[in-house]
């Protein structure tokens, strides 16, 4: 078997267990939070007598292993249940948020990756300099003030002041892909804003202590621009530490978006996750949870085979 | 409704003591001025509800549950703008001797799915809050209920165990929406109703649209073409949005930011004091507050004047440790008002036998804005009577299941409720008997005056009420909080606007208009 495929295998397998302990963890935490979903959705009009008919309804009154099993039991089986409260299949009602909050994540990356790498080159091209310095202000900057507060700033200047996008998403249900980037063009700009000085930073980074390495040094000498030797020998060696931070960012787009889908009003997993924690609706925060989990460890999972491919020497650590 | 910018004037009216009319209550001619037009589409911002709320009124609690309840179905009775009771799937009713009550349905009114109002939908309907396996938050409301049954095709005949000379009023609330039987028997509760609104898209948590019933039997009621109503939880992104065109009306407007947003022409404020009250709940069976002398020492070493101007600033009114508003039909406003007094605070506080006393009160922000505020505040208002009141801060996650009824001292909050009986008989008696109040009187009262026909005895009997819970009730009751929202100009309503609830009663999307 090809090295890349074992390895795949391997994480894979992994990754997996990583899930059934987070499944469980979630639970018991779910278990530990003060109040169950009977007495969140009743609130101040709980009786112990509706609370008893509301537990009977649901099944609330098994006992913690029963309900744990018996929602793994039906997920091994590809079941993800029905909301507790709403009795909505699961299926249904987080597909529409996943799409939304993959349509933001993806709108956010094309922007952000690309142009954090770009900014990360000229960084290093120009080190020290006056450009060098301006990048490194502007995009720390942005990364230091919280993100509801850039949320804020870009609703204020491009909703309030210049009329030019709107300040909430209200996405509509046909709206055609040029209305939903114009209606997302806000909270995408801020969540690049965010990402983009982490990624920036590491490449930057990583070319710079490349550039001290001996083969550099030969490269330079045989008489490479600078431009060449950092785009043509830097850049493909610095692949695996740059991937991985990207992988990193790409995941919180999708998984720790949540304050700026608050600010935005936009129907994401992040507010889905909060509504059913709030309620303590069980088996939508398990789903969602691991639909989480999953992302951060298939992304690290790509990003680990993409760094041992551009670097095989990885695979051996010493 | 208060215009700002120019004054801060509020509690603007005083609402005439509603009486248990029966019969034939015609809808108030409205103004020239005021003419509803039909037309538009109207975008609503709520604030309270999540993405797993349902259409099931049993389990109906945040506006986006039921306003959009009331956009899509009638109740028997409801609470006009004019804060009186009106028929509305029910033309008239009426009773002997406040145990048997007969409704009569509304003739030619039809669902959206096109079967006809039938007393079996109404009893179906009422039925979802009976009975043992009831999961409704309103259960307790009809406890009192022993029957109801179909008199003919026109008639509903409700039998109580015990008089109620309100009931028809709790029919009113917001849980006993009518809905239609199915073909196979089961409550349709996917939206269909009688309402001025049929549902085009349901997406609790983000947006629902709702388009106008053509066929709506109430006259110049449910006037927009389309109406979507939007969830959105941060104040900030709703009062942006407003501003900035997004979306016509918002429930909530923060006092924050009520002096930039008066002054935007396009946007109108509105200041409507309600019934909506805080209560700092003593559990009056257990030491130290089993002692009327340390409940009294509490009740004066409160500053409600001040709580009124510096927590809701200047938004409500102050109140007299009962829970009757002034917009309450049975307010008695001869009662004499409780002042700040730090003096007579110590001095009850020595009838205890006391020096000083130090307490714990809980409190959450997610109660209400300003919760903290008002308790910190009355913290310092107490400490010269010797009273030390410890502010403890609890989340706001889970505070009904674990701090309210369940500390000795602890702050709540009560919605408006539209006659006397109703908050007496929830907060003061029974399950929801937060401060453990009793008193033998109170409760003969309360009993009696619900089997009182005569309007001058009842006045009496709750007035009698309110003064016995000012003096020996076991919550301090600051304030009166006044509803504050906002509504982009455009967006006009009749003279009268409710003050039940935000948004005319939660009722905007049937009442308001686009001018």
């Amino acid at each position: 078997m090809h090295y890349l495929l074992r390895l795949f295998v391997q994480r894979l397998a992994l990754g997996l267990l990583t899930l059934f302990v987070v499944s469980l963890v979630i639970f018991l935490s779910i278990e530990l939070l003060p109040g169950d979903v009977a007495q969140q959705v009743l609130g101040q009009s709980a009786t112990p007598e509706n609370l008893a008919a509301f537990r009977r309804e649901l099944g609330l009154d098994q006992p913690a292993h029963t309900r744990y099993l018996s929602w793994l039991g039906g997920f091994l089986q590809g079941d993800l249940g029905n909301s507790l409260i709403s009795g909505l299949p699961i299926k249904d009602l987080i597909s529409e948020r996943m799409y939304n909050t993959f349509f933001l994540a993806g709108f956010a990356a094309v922007i952000s990756v690309p142009l954090a790498v770009l900014l990360g080159v000229i960084a290093a091209l120009y080190r020290e300099t006056f450009l060098d310095k301006s990048i490194n202000v502007a995009t720390l900057t942005a990364i230091s003030v919280p993100e509801f507060f850039v949320g804020y700033i870009l609703v204020w200047l491009f909703a309030v002041e210049l009329g030019m996008f709107p300040s909430i998403a209200n996405l509509s249900e046909d709206a055609s892909l040029g209305d939903r980037i114009y209606r997302t063009f806000l909270p995408a700009l801020t969540l690049t804003l965010i990402v983009t000085a982490h990624m920036m930073r590491m490449t930057r980074a990583s070319l710079i202590n490349l550039l001290a390495l001996p083969f550099i040094e030969m490269a330079q000498l045989k008489g490479a621009s600078q431009r060449r030797l950092i785009v043509i020998h830097a850049l493909p060696n610095a692949i695996a530490p740059i991937v991985t931070v990207i992988a990193i960012n790409l995941a919180y787009l999708i998984v720790g978006v949540v304050i700026v889908e608050v600010v935005f009003v936009y129907p994401g997993m992040g507010q889905l996750l909060v509504d059913s924690v709030a309620k303590r609706d069980f088996t939508v925060v398990q789903t969602a949870c691991l639909l989480f989990a999953a992302t951060y460890i298939l992304f690290n999972l790509a990003s680990d085979l993409i760094s041992i491919a551009s670097n095989p020497r990885l695979l051996h650590r010493k | 409704m208060t215009k700002f910018g120019s004054s801060l004037q509020i509690g603007r009216r005083g609402f005439l003591a509603g009486s248990v009319a029966l019969a034939g209550l015609s809808q108030m001619p409205r103004a020239a001025q005021a003419q509803p037009q039909k037309g538009g589409v109207f975008r609503l911002s709520v604030n309270q509800g999540g993405t797993s709320d349902t259409l099931n009124p049993a389990e109906a609690s945040g506006s986006q549950q039921i306003m959009v309840g009331w956009a899509l179905r009638n109740n028997l009775t409801e609470i006009g703008s004019d804060n009186k009771l009106k028929p509305e799937l029910a033309t008239s009713w009426s009773s002997d001797d406040a145990q048997t009550w007969v409704f009569k349905l509304r003739q030619g009114v039809t669902f959206h799915n096109g079967k006809s109002l039938a007393p079996e939908d109404v009893i179906a309907s009422l039925d979802l809050h009976r009975g043992e396996e009831s999961t409704s938050g309103a259960k307790s409301l009809l406890a009192g209920v022993e029957n109801i049954t179909a008199d003919g095709s026109d008639t509903v005949v409700f039998s109580l165990s015990a008089p109620n000379a309100d009931f028809p009023f709790i029919l009113s609330d917001y849980h006993f929406q009518i809905m239609p039987v199915g073909a196979d028997g089961a409550l349709d509760m996917s939206g269909t109703g009688t309402g001025g609104y049929v549902l085009d898209s349901w997406k609790p948590g983000v947006k629902t649209v709702l388009k106008r019933n053509p066929d709506y039997w109430k006259e110049g009621a449910a006037n927009f073409d389309t109406v979507e109503v939007l969830l959105i939880s941060d104040s900030g992104a709703a009062t942006t949005a407003l501003v900035t065109g997004e979306i016509d009306a918002v429930q909530s407007a923060e006092y924050k930011t009520l002096g930039l947003l008066g002054r935007d022409k396009n946007v109108e404020i509105e200041s409507i004091s309600g019934g909506f009250h805080p209560t700092f709940a003593m559990q009056s069976s257990q030491a130290p507050f089993q002692d009327n002398n340390v409940r009294l020492a509490l009740k004066y070493g409160v500053d409600r004047e001040a709580l009124v101007k510096q927590v809701l600033r200047g938004h409500g009114t102050v109140a007299n440790d009962h829970p009757i508003a002034p917009s309450m039909p049975f307010y008695d406003a001869s009662i004499e008002q409780r002042a700040y007094d730090p003096d007579k605070a110590k001095f009850h506080l020595k009838e205890a036998g006391l020096d000083s006393l130090s307490v714990s009160l809980s409190v959450s922000d997610s109660l209400f804005a300003g919760a903290v505020d008002a308790v910190t505040l009355y913290r310092e208002h107490a400490a010269p009577a010797g009273l030390d009141v410890q502010v403890v801060r609890e989340p706001g996650d889970g505070y009904w299941s674990d701090v309210w009824m369940k500390k000795p001292f602890f702050t709540s909050s009560w919605g408006a409720r539209p006659v006397p009986d109703m908050i007496f008989a929830t907060a003061y008696t029974g399950d929801w008997n937060e401060s453990q109040f009793s008193n033998e009187t109170f409760s003969q009262l309360m009993l009696a005056a619900r089997s009182e026909l005569d309007e001058g005895k009842r006045a009496q009997m709750y007035s009698d009420m309110q003064v016995i819970l000012r003096d020996e009730g076991g919550s301090v009751i600051p304030f009166f909080r006044n509803f504050v929202y906002a509504r982009r100009a455009d967006v006009a309503h009749g003279e009268d606007v409710a003050s039940n609830w935000a948004l005319d009663g939660y009722k905007a999307i049937e009442r308001w208009w686009k001018a």
